[in-house]
């Protein structure tokens, strides 16, 4: 049994809650995606085609109205507790330093939870590590505000994998940084990944982004979403900026941006 | 002088400068004591009634604490209830939308009837006056937690009462801060209203008092007194404010390094 199954689910949005008559918008339709442990995916596609939408479904913050979703052979009909989640917005909390930010996850999960008072200096020291690995040695201390956009954005991928999380869920982490930053960041995701092995789903806009990160990148159409496209990357790991200036990698990107093009058109 | 010298002076020269105006223009065009008496004369009936004064602010002191203490409270747990249940929010809104309209001199009478002249009344009416903002600002900030970061929280199998905890209250704290502030002054208000109407002891009688008598410098002195302790419990908020969420100004450090 592969790691994620999600299988032909149907996903409607109500307009307002408990109106019987109220149809509701369609997010999704007939959505399925498999994943084996340790895959790193992209799911792009035209905007409000329910990509975060499915990301949700995964991380069983919403329930899909017809359909099966499982992951590590659970059927998914709560949250999972084993979820690092990360978005555009890094939401970091302000009256935390950046160093509790991170931290933040092991207040919660189990079995940290318990141990987190008593072996505070391990945790700390534990977070700093992962802060250096993303370029932010030094600077646990400071507040989240005093960080830029792309500094924010690092210490977010942290709190998202303190918990060392057996799935990473990505909703347009990147999508509000600058080119220059976006890339460096890429770099860095792919860093964490490789190091950890963990599974990722990452949604985003970007497809040079997708095609970078991602083992496979699924297409998805117009709203209500489904797949219309899989197409497997196959580059080397570690990836570079220079293997996206690789003709073959240039035509990929532009087969995947005509695909979405496409949906989009038979959209209006 | 620096620039920061002048904004740390600038209230104390302001209400300076609007009692030096008040002398002025009362002797300038020769206002009769009993129309409104100079500000020198005014300050002068606060040293002159002191004993009264004194002995009158302290009950609306109290009535006042007490009043915004049980308001703290009770807004706090209500708020927090409304924040995080959106059938509470439904049910209640409305009715508290509603209550807080009432104009609340209309209701000192009838708390007259039900708990006698006196502390109770004065206490009651300070706090139905002041608990609404408390209540409104604490469910705001926890029913506006981004979508985000709950779903963050909720994805590592956060429960609600961890979210309320880790997110919800340190949240809400620089609009429970900001909403201390206007409710304290509210309790004052409620206080007065109710020794004023309803009698007993307090500021408000005593100036009832006054007016009954003409004796215009005391009713001025007697807000005088309310306006005093109102700006002192003020000060207090907004040093604990200041204290718990400088974080939400984020320009605390830098106040402190500049020596502000």
């Amino acid at each position: 049994m592969a790691f994620i199954e999600i299988d032909e689910i149907d996903l409607t949005y109500r307009n307002s809650a408990g109106d019987e008559d109220d149809s509701g918008t369609l997010a999704l339709q007939g959505a399925s995606v498999t994943m084996e442990r340790g895959d790193f995916i992209s799911l792009v596609g035209p905007s409000g085609c329910g990509k975060s939408t499915l990301l949700k479904v995964v991380a069983g913050l919403i329930k899909a109205n017809k359909g099966r979703v499982s992951v590590a052979g659970q059927i998914v009909d709560r949250p999972l507790k084993i979820v690092g989640m990360a978005f555009q917005n890094a939401t970091l909390l302000p009256w935390r330093s950046t160093r509790e930010n991170v931290l933040l996850p092991m207040e919660i999960v189990e079995p940290h939870r318990q141990q987190f008072r008593r072996e505070k200096a391990k945790y700390e020291a534990m977070a700093d590590d992962l802060l250096a690995t993303v370029g932010l040695d030094g600077f646990g201390d400071r507040a989240p505000w005093q960080l830029s956009g792309g500094m924010q954005q690092r210490a977010q991928l942290c709190r998202a994998l303190v918990h060392e999380p057996d799935l990473l869920l990505l909703d347009e982490p990147f999508g509000a940084l600058d080119a220059f930053t976006r890339e460096e960041l890429w770099d860095v995701l792919q860093t964490l990944y490789m190091k950890r092995q963990c599974t990722v789903m990452l949604v985003t806009h970007d497809l040079r982004e997708a095609v970078y990160l991602a083992d496979k990148v699924y297409v998805m159409s117009a709203r209500p979403g489904r797949i219309i496209l899989e197409r497997d990357i196959e580059m080397e790991r570690p990836r570079t900026l220079e293997h996206m200036y690789r003709r073959e990698t240039v035509e990929l990107v532009q087969e995947l941006r005509h695909h979405i093009n496409i949906a989009r058109s038979d959209d209006e | 002088m620096s620039s920061k010298t002048v904004e740390r002076l600038s209230p104390w020269l302001v209400t300076l400068a609007c009692i030096v105006v008040w002398e002025i223009g009362v002797r300038l065009f020769d206002v009769p004591a009993v129309v409104l008496p100079t500000a020198s004369s005014s300050f002068y009936a606060v040293w002159e009634f002191r004993v009264a004064l004194w002995h009158n602010a302290v009950p609306t002191l109290i009535a006042t604490l007490l009043g915004f203490g049980i308001a703290v409270v009770f807004g706090i747990v209500l708020g927090v209830f409304i924040g995080i249940s959106k059938p509470v929010y439904a049910a209640l809104y409305p009715l508290l939308v509603a209550f807080n309209s009432i104009p609340k001199v209309a209701v000192v009478p009838i708390l007259m009837v039900w708990f006698g002249i006196g502390l109770t009344t004065a206490t009651i009416t300070a706090f139905i006056l002041c608990f609404f903002p408390i209540v409104v600002n604490v469910a705001v900030a926890l029913a506006t937690i981004e979508p985000e970061l709950r779903d963050v929280l909720r994805a590592l199998g956060a429960h609600e009462r961890d979210i309320v905890i880790k997110v919800g209250i340190p949240r809400s704290l620089p609009y429970l801060f900001a909403s201390l502030k206007i409710a304290i002054t509210l309790a004052f208000v409620g206080a007065v209203i109710a020794e004023t109407v309803a009698g007993g002891d307090g500021i408000g009688h005593l100036m009832l008092v006054a007016s009954s008598n003409f004796n215009m410098a005391l009713m001025i002195a007697g807000l005088i007194v309310i306006a005093a302790m109102a700006i002192g419990m003020y000060a207090i908020f907004a040093v604990l404010d200041n204290r718990f969420t400088g974080w939400a100004t984020r320009g605390d450090i830098q106040y402190a390094t500049a020596g502000g």
